[in-house]
């Protein structure tokens, strides 16, 4: 109980905190929030919670149920996040969150007791939503001309279903970067993948000794593998592009076809070119995979990974701020240049209440994002989102604003054998390439058993 | 808050009553039958709860484990044996079948046998309860922790870079490059057989050596004034006598290898072909949904084991007839 207390207290004390913060932005910024105006033009007379709507001008009371995937911290930064929409509005946040959402909202749509709003687990989930009738469009709701404007394109795309938007993108997180040591390579940013590939072995030489291009950790416990699944993947949408990838994710493209295999082979490539080959990328955590990049003398030039590896480079690998700088994924076929392969919270609206309406715009706004961002652990969608911690997060926001084509994490997306089976076959083939070609067909029939309903 | 102290007492004190009032009850309706019917059902209805119990917890998901094995993967519709025919044709259960027959092999005979070997040894020795201390230690360690130990023993790095797993450091001293121990099959299952017998050696070598407390000197003293070595005392007096103990302690290792679980998936996760059959287990059941496959994997497990207890129950039979 006492800890309970304490921690409210704390919670309540960094709310505070931020809400000052953000009173002190706006007031300073030059666009008024359109979270007055949404709710004063709509008619707040039918409060979800129940409970009659304040009678006083712009606030709406009432409540808006909420269920979302994040806990703890995420959790914190969310509630942070509509803080100031509740100051503003009188209305009250009521949020779950629950690592299970994909059960609750498939069941909630066969019961019809649905939350107002709630994250939605990915894109074909929400097209399946859209299809049962339950999610509601909300091109009349947000302000269409600023969000597409701002947000990368991309992003817009994957929340549209039928030229209608069904889902915004709260936060976003971006993958595929080639982080390096500041010291160790100075060639300049690669502008394709086969110059990346010369740039780094002829830094590598340089250092000779034992050093290659790439150090590559595949070692996780139960889910081993899943560093280089994320490099076939990346191979896959920069190579292929999104249309094979989205088949490929769907289970309608073979793992033996031509696309997929050569994803594994440039992957082959990688390995082929990794400090200690692939024997060692097996033994090698991900977590210390970039260890290599600040030893003395340094075992590799680029590390493949997502911003979160910047925490690793510093406890595991002794680098300091300012010691180490990425690229983003380049181009590797010119048809599909800007794709990015990330990570992002789709948000949905199920109940069209005033309250729901008026929080679903807020959310959408630069303002209210600017919120999480600067709490840390997220990226914006957004341009107009400029309040990173530091500059790598707001270079890698700007990777994300760019990216032309945008795709979630295809392996998380696949059913969970498929998923399974595509982490060994990374472990088994970064273990012994010559067997790429049973490793594939086994896949296949794992795709056969696992899609089939 | 107040609804599950009142189930709590409910079933503290309402379970032992429920218990006491069945007997009460029982006994009262016996005495109104003729008294050769009370002597007959007697002896049933007092077991009957113990057996009710039994049937609910043990007999009944028994079947239902095998009903389910006959299903397919949303457990509704009857697939035949489709679930056993992929088990015995994939290639990766078939690797995870000749993993466990290795596993049963070399686990039993290497606990078995070092454990035998260090409690015959050190009931010569004034530090006896030392030396035992420390081989029974690390069966106080969960299988995880000594699985993380281990790894750390097994670590890798490439040659010319230090060396921060122990067994690697001492084999690039010895001037040999080092080893993927965890990764070069079929030497890594045994690696991996290396840390369960570590750990149940200690377990073995208890048990035995209470055994061997229990045999009377006077036998062993009896074969050394008849003039023989130590060697044929044990050959000819102490191990047939252990032997009993030596059956108990085999079939706990058969059991305990069949079961290997939790050594392979925090060391390996069952890849680089070290897979083993409760991992292949849960695998089927947790990660790909298919709980078809994992019950077929649970009554061939069961079906494995059913002959090694067979064996033992009929070893007790023997002891208590002889008795």
């Amino acid at each position: 109980m006492e800890e309970r207390i304490v921690r409210r207290s704390r919670v309540a004390g960094s709310l505070m905190a931020i809400t000052l913060l953000v009173v002190a932005c706006s007031s300073g910024g030059s666009s008024a929030s359109p979270a007055a105006s949404t709710p004063a033009s709509a008619p707040a007379a039918s409060a979800s919670g129940g409970e009659s709507p304040a009678a006083s001008g712009g606030a709406l009371g009432g409540s808006v149920s909420v269920i979302g995937t994040w806990t703890g911290a995420e959790q914190e930064s969310f509630m942070a996040m509509v803080k100031p929409w509740e100051d503003q509005t009188g209305a009250k946040v009521e949020y779950t969150g629950t690592r299970d959402i994909n059960n609750i909202l498939t069941t909630g749509i066969q019961s019809g007791l649905l939350p107002d709003l709630a994250g939605l687990p990915g894109p074909g989930q929400m097209a399946e939503y859209v299809q049962a009738g339950a999610l509601k469009p909300l091109n009349d709701v947000i302000d269409m001309t600023a969000y597409t404007a701002d947000t990368a394109p991309g992003l817009v795309t994957l929340g549209t279903v039928n030229d209608q938007l069904y889902g915004i993108f709260i936060k976003a997180d971006i993958k595929g970067l080639f982080w390096y040591n500041t010291g160790v390579y100075k060639d300049g940013a690669p502008a394709t993948y086969d110059e990346l590939l010369a740039k780094g072995k002829t830094t590598a030489d340089g250092i000779g000794g034992e050093a290659k291009t790439f150090c590559v950790g595949l070692e996780s416990g139960a889910a081993s593998g899943w560093p280089g699944s994320d490099w076939v993947e990346q191979f896959v949408l920069n190579g292929s592009g999104p249309d094979v990838y989205d088949k490929w994710v769907a289970g309608q493209q073979k793992w033996t076809s031509p696309e997929i295999k050569a994803a594994f082979e440039a992957f082959g490539n990688v390995i082929a070119n990794t400090f200690g080959g692939g024997k060692n990328a097996n033994a090698t955590n991900f977590v210390a995979s970039g260890d290599k990049l600040f030893s003395t003398p340094p075992g590799c030039v680029f590390v493949n990974h997502g911003t979160f590896i910047t925490d690793a480079f510093k406890k595991t690998g002794g680098a300091t701020d300012g010691q180490f700088d990425f690229y983003p994924f380049p181009t590797m076929n010119p048809a599909f240049a800007g794709a990015v392969e990330g990570s992002g919270d789709l948000f949905g609206m199920f109940n069209d209440t005033p309250q729901a309406k008026s929080l679903v715009a807020y959310l959408a706004t630069p303002e209210a994002q600017a919120i999480w961002v600067g709490r840390g652990g997220a990226l914006s969608a957004n341009k107009k989102v400029t309040s990173y911690p530091n500059e790598i997060l707001k270079k890698a926001a700007e990777a994300l604003v760019n990216a032309k084509t945008f795709r979630f994490d295809g392996g998380d997306n696949m059913p969970q054998a498929m998923q399974d089976a595509f982490f060994k076959a990374i472990v088994d083939y970064a273990q012994d390439p010559s067997k790429l070609d049973s490793i594939l067909t086994n896949l296949d029939s794992v795709q056969a058993s696992s899609y089939t309903p | 808050m107040d609804t599950r102290l009142v189930v709590a007492i409910v079933i503290v004190v309402g379970l032992p009553a429920l218990l006491i009032g069945y007997i009460l009850l029982i006994e009262a309706v016996l005495r109104l039958l003729p008294g050769r019917w009370q002597n007959r059902l007697r002896p049933w209805l007092w077991i009957a709860p113990a057996l009710s119990f039994l049937g609910f917890f043990l007999v009944y998901p028994t079947i239902n484990t095998v009903v389910l094995s006959l299903q397919d993967k949303f457990s509704k519709t009857f697939v035949g044996l489709a679930n056993y025919q992929y088990f015995f044709s994939n290639p990766d259960t078939l690797v995870s079948l000749r993993n466990n027959v290795i596993w049963i092999v070399l686990l039993t005979a290497l606990a078995v046998g070092v454990g035998l070997l260090i409690a015959v040894l050190v009931d010569r020795v004034r530090y006896e309860p030392a030396a035992k201390s420390v081989i029974f230690l690390p069966l106080a360690i969960s299988f995880v922790g000594a699985g993380i130990i281990w790894r750390f023993v097994y670590d890798y790095a490439p040659a010319g870079e230090p060396q921060t797993g122990l067994l690697n450091a001492a084999v690039t001293a010895a001037g040999f490059p080092p080893q993927t121990w965890l990764q070069d099959s079929p030497t890594n299952t045994i690696a991996l057989i290396i840390v369960a017998v570590w750990i149940w050696t200690g377990f073995c070598m208890v048990i035995l050596s209470a055994a061997l407390k229990g045999i009377s000197p006077e036998l062993m003293e009896a074969a050394r004034v008849d003039g023989a070595n130590e060697v044929q005392v044990f050959r000819r007096i102490t191990f047939p006598l252990l032997l009993p103990a030596v059956a108990v302690v085999a079939t706990t290792m058969v059991i305990t290898a069949l079961k290997a679980f939790d050594i392979v998936y925090v060391m390996t996760s069952g890849n680089f072909q070290t897979n083993v059959v409760a991992n292949q287990m849960y695998k089927e059941l947790f990660t790909n949904g298919q709980p078809g496959r994992a019950s077929a994997i649970a009554v061939v497990l069961l079906v494995l084991i059913v002959p090694v207890m067979f064996i033992n129950i009929r070893r007790f039979r023997q002891q208590e007839a002889i008795r």
